[in-house]
């Protein structure tokens, strides 16, 4: 069972609106997105050829890879298109007080299953 | 007076009276005419008021019959005086001037006035109906940025003159009686849709509120409803329906009920007294909508002229809502449930599409179009001749293409109306493209004035105008994405008359609210192009490039290409160039096929550090804007030279420097026909030759290969310099985004091209040029936001606040 581990990472302000920026924690790349009424947190590289997802458009509540325009979910981290079984590993966010803080449990428990 | 010519005295100026007047006057027998006219102003359009509120047109650009038709057909036009009153044995009228006038036929073409309802405090300032030319002054006077309005009435008029308020910026609530907007044509699910369209514009609507009160204290400052709710109100705008003027004709003795009862010829209980439009009451109905009104006229025409026989024949209502993205169709009978009738239904919550047929016996009985009305103009020809729908009732609502474009034309009579508004028939049009030349559908309404008032015939008009007309050609008709079911012309139309200033907002009033990779960026192009600065500039709707001014490269990274004017560069920018090469650890420096210098591989976050340290512009060679102006070396060496072409190209790169464009403009200019610059494949590029320049456009050397058009040949430098500057702000304008100049050539055609900006009149060729400058004058280099960023995490990384503990 895994307990939570939520960290402080930055200030909900330094994220515009239906934008992306890149963080990298315990080692990982992660690109947080401002959806206007939440935020979402997904590792920042797409299974197509590693692309920068943060640097993306968000559209609704996906993201589109700068590179060759592969579409992400920001909430299940599933590849829309092209349709494929493909995934980004997804990280749980939240705000409180005005900082975004992020759910790092997950994403060691994701590291260990990579591992294995 | 002559004793055959007979004195035909109209009381009233407006559409109705005016319509019938022109189509009497088309007959051979002789009148002399006297028009009344309460209002001080020409017969004008009056469905196009919510247009000049809205600030999409002026007042003179809705005026149908100018003083010099009035003089033109003898035509006496008496504006300001009002008829007080009919002698109908003396057979003269009396206005309030104190004139009588005789008349031997009369015409009453009074039209109606807002119906007031009962409600008090109405006479407070700032309440105001919203019926003519001088109501919509005082609104336009009147409103302001920020002022509530409140609009009494959620029918076509209240709804039009609530998007006129807003756009001119108050804060504007709809107030309706009933639970459904527009519910004499629409149906609850087709009022929702609405309801919805008019919210996400941000007009708020409030449905089964009963007005009571004006409230303050001579002004207006809010209103009461029935159940002791308030709204703030700065102005009040009475648009809750209409009422015939028919107080004039009851005086006179005249047979009256609400309206002036008339028969089948527009007679009145007199025999030579007529009356036509919105006073008329036929059968116990009474019209408001233009179509019937001005077939009313035609009837009226014939009667008077002594060629008694055709009937005005009830019709199926057909309105149209003239608020610009909000399309509403509808005619016929509506509110069908399943079960009375066969109903069909299509339904795109997301696009805001709501569609709905009646049919009865498999013939169309009823339409309700939401959203999209596209196809409103086979609807109505459905209705109007009751076709027998049994062999489509797989296609009712959507026709699989047509394999003979034509068809649709070739099976309408000539007799057929296209244009219900003005009256126009498919046999006119036809006539009119023959007689008059006329190829395109602007010429079309110019002469014909088709498609002029509601735009619901204009699909007709384009498909007549493609299969009669010689040289017409259709503009490719796309829509941007699946997001936004407009085509790019429609869009530009919509934000500049609309005044829409945000990315997020067009999404949200006219799309998905989402947006995608493909609208957005075409829409921040937009705004930038239309509104120069003026614009909310939304960094979220840009590509990655355009947020940080550089290209990002397939591991992430970004290349530099600082601006290097016509290719010509110095040995303190280049040592400049390589000290920051070395200290930025870029991966490769490489001398692009632009004359330039490509730094490659660096960190988004040394960006803004890199920039200063070269100490020279963006060259925009990540974006769709002005990338470089590629020259020869010209008179100063070359010993062909025959035009000073690097001055001329680092003039033209100058001139043109950090604009933004459809599509990236590449531009070259060579001093001699040898071409060494290759300025022939280039999207603008300037060929000199012994004592003058080519001017030439739309050329290509990439994907594909296409030698450039010969725009124009002038003597001087400046004239070059000033052409390629009218091309560049023309391609600006009207080109697609995405589509590079020679696509946009082909597309339009170097003759039109021409005509439309050097051949231009002089204004036009002006206006061209002061937009530009204006846009110049806004645009700064992009690498500036190095030291002013627009957000604080703009090129920075985002460092966490704190690390996880294991």
């Amino acid at each position: 069972m895994t307990s939570h581990q939520w960290i402080r990472i930055t200030d909900a302000a330094n994220i515009p609106a239906r934008q992306g920026r890149a963080v990298t924690v315990s080692g990982r790349e992660l690109a947080i997105f401002n959806l206007g009424d939440r935020f979402v947190a997904i590792e920042n590289s797409c299974p197509h050829r590693g692309g920068p997802l943060c640097d993306g458009i968000v559209t609704g509540t996906s993201v589109v890879c700068p590179l060759h325009g592969w579409k992400v979910d920001l909430d299940s981290g599933a590849v829309e298109r092209p349709t494929l079984a493909d995934c980004v590993a997804t990280v749980p966010a939240r705000v409180e007080d005005g900082i975004i803080l992020l759910d790092v449990s997950a994403l060691a428990a994701q590291q260990r299953v990579t591992a294995a | 007076m002559q004793d055959d010519v007979t004195r035909l005295v109209v009381v009233g100026n407006g559409m109705a009276g005016i319509a019938c007047l022109e189509q009497i006057l088309k007959h051979a027998r002789p009148f002399s005419v006297h028009v009344f006219g309460d209002e001080p102003h020409v017969n004008y359009n009056r469905i196009l008021l919510s247009s000049v509120l809205a600030g999409e047109k002026s007042d003179s650009a809705i005026v149908l019959n100018d003083a010099g038709w009035y003089e033109r057909h003898g035509v006496i036009l008496r504006r300001g005086v009002r008829i007080d009153s009919i002698d109908l044995d003396a057979r003269t009228v009396s206005g309030s001037d104190g004139s009588a006038t005789g008349w031997d036929k009369l015409v009453l073409a009074t039209g109606s006035s807002a119906f007031l309802p009962p409600i008090e405090g109405l006479n407070k300032d700032g309440v105001f109906a919203f019926r003519n030319l001088d109501d919509t002054r005082a609104l336009l006077e009147r409103s302001r940025p920020g002022l509530p309005a409140v609009v009494i009435g959620g029918g076509l008029l209240g709804l039009e003159a609530a998007r006129g308020l807003q756009v001119q910026g108050c804060q504007v609530t709809v107030v309706h009686l009933m639970d459904t907007l527009m519910e004499r044509q629409l149906d609850s699910a087709g009022g929702r849709y609405l309801t919805d369209k008019m919210e996400r514009m941000g007009i708020r609507v409030l449905l089964g509120r009963q007005t009571r009160a004006v409230l303050g204290n001579g002004h207006a400052e809010g209103l009461r409803f029935a159940d002791g709710e308030t709204v703030e109100a700065g102005l009040v705008v009475v648009a809750a329906g209409i009422r015939p003027n028919a107080e004039l004709a009851r005086r006179a003795g005249l047979k009256v009920n609400r309206g002036v009862v008339v028969n089948d010829y527009m007679e009145t209980s007199h025999p030579d007294v007529f009356a036509v439009g919105e006073c008329v009451e036929h059968n116990g109905v009474y019209y408001g909508l233009v179509a019937p009104l001005l077939e009313q006229g035609k009837v009226l025409a014939a009667t008077i002229s002594g060629n008694r026989g055709p009937r005005f024949e009830a019709v199926a209502p057909a309105a149209t809502l003239k608020i610009m993205g909000v399309d509403v169709f509808s005619a016929g009978e509506t509110g069908a449930e399943p079960g009375e009738a066969d109903v069909i239904r299509y339904e795109d919550p997301s696009l805001g599409i709501y569609k709905k047929l009646v049919l009865r016996d498999s013939r169309l009985a009823g339409v309700i179009l939401v959203g999209d009305t596209s196809d409103s103009g086979r609807y109505a020809g459905w209705l109007r001749q009751q076709t027998d729908l049994s062999a489509q009732r797989r296609q009712l609502l959507f026709p699989p293409p047509s394999q003979d474009q034509g068809f649709d034309v070739a099976s309408i009579a000539d007799s057929e109306t296209v244009c219900g508004c003005m009256g126009v028939s498919k046999g006119s049009i036809i006539q009119a493209i023959h007689e008059k030349g006329v190829n395109t559908l602007a010429q079309l309404k110019e002469t014909t004035r088709a498609s002029t008032s509601c735009g619901s015939c204009t699909t007709m008009c384009r498909q007549i105008l493609q299969a009669v007309a010689p040289e017409f050609e259709d503009q490719v008709r796309r829509t941007i994405c699946k997001c936004l079911p407009f085509t790019e012309d429609r869009l530009r139309e919509m934000l500049r008359g609309q005044q829409i200033k945000s990315v997020q907002e067009v999404l949200d009033i006219y799309g998905n609210g989402a947006g995608c990779e493909v609208c957005k960026p075409a829409l921040s192009y937009m705004m930038d192009m239309l509104w120069c600065g003026g614009h909310d500039e939304d960094r979220s709707a840009r590509f990655i490039n355009d947020r940080v001014h550089a290209n990002i490269q397939r591991d992430g990274t970004f290349s530099v290409v600082p601006r290097m004017r016509g290719g010509v560069t110095s040995p303190g920018e280049l040592r400049r160039i390589a000290d920051a090469a070395d200290k930025y650890n870029v991966r490769m420096v490489k001398v692009t096929g632009s004359q330039r210098i490509d730094l490659l591989g660096v960190r988004k976050e040394d960006l803004p550090r890199i920039w200063a340290d070269i100490g020279m512009p963006s060259g925009q060679a990540y974006t769709k804007g002005t990338r470089m102006v590629k020259t020869c070396v010209g008179t100063d060496f070359c010993r062909f030279g025959t035009q000073n072409s690097i001055q001329a190209g680092i003039e033209l790169e100058r001139r043109l420097e950090n604009l933004f464009t459809p599509h990236k403009v590449k531009m070259g200019v060579v001093g001699c026909p040898r071409n060494c610059a290759e300025a022939t494949v280039k999207d603008i590029g300037l060929v000199g030759q012994e004592g003058s320049w080519q001017v030439v456009v739309g050329g290509a050397a990439g994907k594909s290969v296409r030698k450039a058009d010969l725009l124009v040949t002038v003597e001087t430098t400046e004239a070059a310099l000033e052409a390629a500057e009218i091309f560049f702000q023309y391609y600006r304008e009207n080109a697609n985004y995405l589509e590079r100049t020679y696509d946009f050539v082909e597309r339009l055609g170097i003759e039109k091209i021409r005509k439309e900006t050097v051949y231009a009149a002089e204004p036009a060729r002006r206006q061209l040029l002061s937009r530009l400058h204006k846009a110049k004058q806004y645009a700064r280099d992009a690498w500036l936001e190095g030291t002013q960023p627009v957000d604080p995490t703009q090129f920075i990384q985002i460092q966490p606040l704190e690390t996880a503990y294991r």
